[in-house]
């Protein structure tokens, strides 16, 4: 082996790159939370009567499932703040890269979470629908309080995985030079010259994170099915 | 807000003079399109091999599959493609280290990103090719070993043949991912698709045009690839199951 290791930098770095874990997990936390009620709605929309609005929840879904991640972040890094200057007025070269990265994930993953949702309301037998009507229930209501509580209890896992995924996925906002675990452990790296021990070690923290909470999804995947 | 349109900047000559603006976004869509194919091809070869190994008896074999699955999928394709591209060289013997880095930078880049993108997705092919093999019914492979064949041959004329053709579908989403997770490859500088259109943006001062530009593309890659995945799942549909005649 013709390589030094010299993992000496790691621990002084400790408190930056956890400030960079706090940006990883706020965009990882907005995405979730405004994904799943976004695209609770998307879902419901898409499986409505009216066509109007099932075309237009189609349309939003799919097109954000045919183009990259790193195309959909350097439209709200590149393009979106241009628009943002100038229809708020807001001082050219703010700082609204934090902002843009949780819309971006936000809309980004909504769609994802939408067609999740989507199967796990179709999962629910019709008949619970039709006695819920028979009850006298409105639509408002035989959603509320019959379809979403059995169609997310199935869907728990699938929710936790695709949050999984997200959480990877958010080290993308590289391409914004946003300081995240990711890019923070690449510009500590940068500085010291030691780019091959930073990799590996965010690798490995990635790695642990990703790989205890798949164990936590298989845990409630069995729950769920018993 | 006011924008001025301006379309037919796309055809002015770019600045390496050699073609127009245009001409600098079908090469990085051609790189786009080269990088994924060789990407999935290597994705099917490594991921039918790690999923079948994952369904043969013999704790060692499936465990060592299992490892390779669960270590592909839990760190993010950024590190994965950043750890191809930076860390391998440094730690590969010091002549070859050399070697590699002193070859043309854009077969650095792709190569990197090739690679990356056919391990990244070949765990993911893994687990369709397992959870295919996985859905046959326990009688069949037991009906071919009672036949007399090996267990290689059990796999190879009994169990792969329906397997194969039942994954065909949940493949369809994973070779379009393969398409979109390309895009990661222009954080290491490779001029694709997506790193084509960020360099538009900076040359032409037209960052709308260049971006919906861009992004129809990647949408015409995605419904190129449906279609022609709609066909090769109507072809190798399975007489008698769900979506089958």
């Amino acid at each position: 082996m013709g390589y030094d290791f010299d993992w000496s930098s790691i621990p002084g770095a400790l408190p930056f790159l956890w400030e960079g874990m706090k940006i990883t997990l706020d965009i990882t936390a907005t995405a979730i939370a405004v994904g799943i009620v976004w695209g609770t709605l998307l879902a419901m929309m898409r499986l409505s009567s009216l066509t109007p609005l099932s075309w237009l929840a189609a349309g939003y879904v799919n097109l954000f499932r045919s183009i990259p991640l790193v195309m959909v972040l350097l439209w709200f890094f590149l393009i979106v703040p241009r628009l943002l200057e100038s229809v708020l007025g807001l001082a050219p070269g703010s700082d609204v890269r934090l902002a843009s990265a949780m819309v971006g994930f936000a809309l980004f993953e909504s769609a994802y979470y939408a067609e999740i949702i989507r199967a796990g309301i179709q999962s629910v037998p019709k008949g619970q629908v039709a006695a819920a009507y028979a009850l006298g229930m409105s639509y408002g209501q035989a959603m509320r309080l019959v379809v979403l509580p059995q169609a997310f209890r199935n869907m728990v896992p699938l929710l936790l995985t695709q949050a999984i995924i997200l959480f990877q996925d958010t080290s993308l906002v590289y391409v914004s030079a946003l300081a995240d675990f990711f890019g923070a452990a690449y510009k500590v790296g940068d500085r010291d010259g030691r780019i091959v021990e930073l990799l590996l070690f965010a690798g490995a923290v990635y790695f642990v994170i990703c790989y205890s909470a798949s164990l936590l999804v298989r845990y409630f995947r069995k729950r769920v099915g018993a | 807000m006011s924008y001025a349109w301006h379309w037919e900047v796309l055809l002015q000559p770019a600045a390496s003079g050699d073609t127009t603006y245009l001409g600098w976004m079908l090469a990085g869509f051609e790189t786009t399109v080269a990088l994924s194919l060789a990407a999935w091809l290597m994705a099917l070869l490594l991921g039918g091999m790690v999923g079948v190994l994952r369904t043969v008896p013999g704790r060692l074999w499936s465990g060592l599959a299992a490892a390779y699955v669960e270590l592909f999928r839990n760190v993010p394709l950024l590190v994965q493609l950043f750890s191809w591209y930076f860390v391998l060289p440094e730690l590969l013997p010091p002549a070859w280290g050399d070697a590699y880095k002193q070859t043309n930078p854009f077969l650095q880049q792709f190569f990197a990103a090739c690679v990356c993108l056919g391990f990244f997705t070949s765990a993911r092919v893994a687990e369709q090719v397992r959870s295919g093999i996985d859905s046959l019914p326990r009688g069949q492979k037991n009906a071919g070993l009672a036949l007399g064949f090996t267990l290689a041959q059990t796999y190879r004329y009994v169990m792969l043949p329906m397997a194969l053709r039942l994954i065909v579908p949940p493949l369809t989403s994973e070779f379009l991912n393969v398409f979109k997770n390309s895009a990661v490859a222009s954080t290491i500088g490779l001029l694709e698709l997506a790193a084509q259109g960020r360099q538009l943006v900076d040359y032409t001062a037209q960052p709308f045009e260049s971006f919906i530009a861009v992004t129809l593309l990647y949408m015409l890659i995605n419904v190129f690839v449906m279609a022609g995945m709609r066909w090769v799942e109507r072809k190798t549909r399975v007489p008698g199951y769900i979506g089958g005649k």
